[in-house]
């Protein structure tokens, strides 16, 4: 006992690695042992947490039974690749399902509180060796937690940033009315980026399309601030320098205001109420004459 | 061959195929003057379709070109302007006053637009102010 007591000072780092690949295939058999108990308790203590409260008891139940296993295996094996695989997988179930970071650092770091207790219970009768138990088990124990998170938070911001490429891709479409003749509307936020973006695309849209006339609707955009004004007039200097003139319609009264205050020179750039008026211009300059049919 | 002017009708067609250097531009320069006064040309098309980057000393010579060859009495169009060099163009305040073009057919059009059948025809602003 009393080579024990000194022990008790000894830091994690004089712990040996021999003595940490002796004690830990004992403490993984006796997790593997009382796995069902320690499971549900584990479970118990989710529940009793509110954690994981968008998912049903069925699945809680799959689910920790799951990381249980990769959690011993991985303290056996000393491996995270299978449990990363696993988080990364798991992630990508209980993201949509609207499961936040929170909750899933909660339910691993529960399982290791479950787990260092039932060691704690297994050797309170003999200090040192719980002390070198625990040297063992805590570092394992944390770096599978923080394996854990940071898949999640991997997948997560994966899921971002694809969700941000679907906007980009979605929110500047040039479409093309007549022949000669673009359309782009523009709804919600124009940012700088979202500008330089608009800029791109109608740019090459004239080339492509070989577009004399091109009608930016901007009736969804409510404010621009000055950059992203200068960055619309110098777009329509652009468009213009590729032989395509430019029809802004829709302009907001803060957005004229805006165009105003940065003086911008009112001959260079076309603008028009609304898209209506818009269209009708762009037909006029191509020489497109729309009529009804009589019987309309 | 860095350019090559060909002589297309009452028009010159001037089309750049690399990168020039300033002595470059100014012989370029030099060259589409005097073919103007040989051939009677009432009409300029530079294409500058293969050119990637345009600096301000480029698109300044092209403006020059424009003006001494309207002294000389023929209009330039420019075409071919690559989207990215046309918004360098802006962004930088190289304002371009001279009539741009998609491509070469457009200009095409569009000198015919600017020079109808005499040589006293509509001017250049009066069809721009049409266009805008």
């Amino acid at each position: 006992m009393t080579t024990n007591v000194s022990d008790i000072g000894a830091t994690p780092e004089q712990g040996d690695a021999e003595e940490h690949a002796k004690l830990l295939p004992e403490l993984v058999a006796h997790l593997r042992e009382h796995r069902t108990e320690l499971r549900e308790e584990w479970s118990t203590r989710i529940t009793g947490a509110h954690l994981l409260s968008s998912m049903t008891p069925q699945e809680i139940a799959s689910e920790t039974t799951s990381v249980y296993d990769n959690y011993v295996e991985v303290l056996e094996t000393g491996s995270v690749e299978a449990l990363r695989r696993y988080a990364r997988d798991l992630s990508e179930r209980i993201i949509p399902r609207g499961v936040e970071t929170h909750e899933v650092v909660g339910i691993v770091l529960l399982l290791r509180d479950v787990l260092a207790r039932s060691l704690f219970k297994k050797y309170q009768q003999d200090f040192g060796l719980l002390n070198r138990v625990l040297d063992a088990y805590e570092p394992a124990a944390n770096r599978i937690a923080n394996t854990v998170a940071v898949s999640f938070v991997d997948e997560r911001e994966r899921v971002i940033r694809q969700q941000q490429d679907a906007i980009r891709e979605l929110s500047t479409p040039v479409l093309q009315v007549r022949e000669r003749l673009l359309i782009l509307p523009i709804i919600g936020v124009l940012d700088n980026q979202r500008a330089s973006q608009l800029t791109e695309q109608l740019l090459h849209g004239i080339r492509t399309h070989r577009a004399k006339v091109v009608v930016i609707d901007i009736t969804g955009v409510a404010d621009v601030d000055e950059p992203v004004a200068n960055h619309l007039v110098n777009t329509v200097d652009a468009s213009r320098l590729m032989g395509a003139s430019v029809i802004i319609t829709g302009l907001s009264s803060e957005i004229a205001q805006t165009l105003v205050m940065i003086g911008v020179d009112l001959n260079k750039m076309n603008t028009i109420g609304d898209l209506q008026g818009g269209i009708e211009e762009a037909e006029r300059l191509l020489g497109f004459k729309v009529s009804k049919t009589d019987e309309a | 061959m860095l350019v090559s002017i060909l002589r297309q009708g009452d028009f010159l067609i001037a089309s750049i195929h690399t990168a020039l250097d300033d002595t470059e531009l100014l012989r370029f320069q030099q060259d589409v003057v005097t073919q103007i006064g040989t051939h009677r040309s009432r009409g300029v098309i530079i294409d500058v379709a293969a050119l990637d980057v345009l600096d301000s000393y480029g698109s300044l010579s092209l403006r020059n070109l424009a003006h001494i060859a309207r002294l000389r009495g023929a209009v330039t169009v420019i075409v071919g302007i690559q989207p990215d060099v046309a918004f360098a163009i802006v962004q930088l305040g190289m304002a371009v006053d001279v009539p741009t073009a998609l491509d070469l057919e457009e200009g095409l059009a569009l000198l015919e637009q600017l020079t109808p059948g005499n040589r006293r025809g509509r001017s250049t602003l009066d069809v721009l102010g049409d266009l805008s």
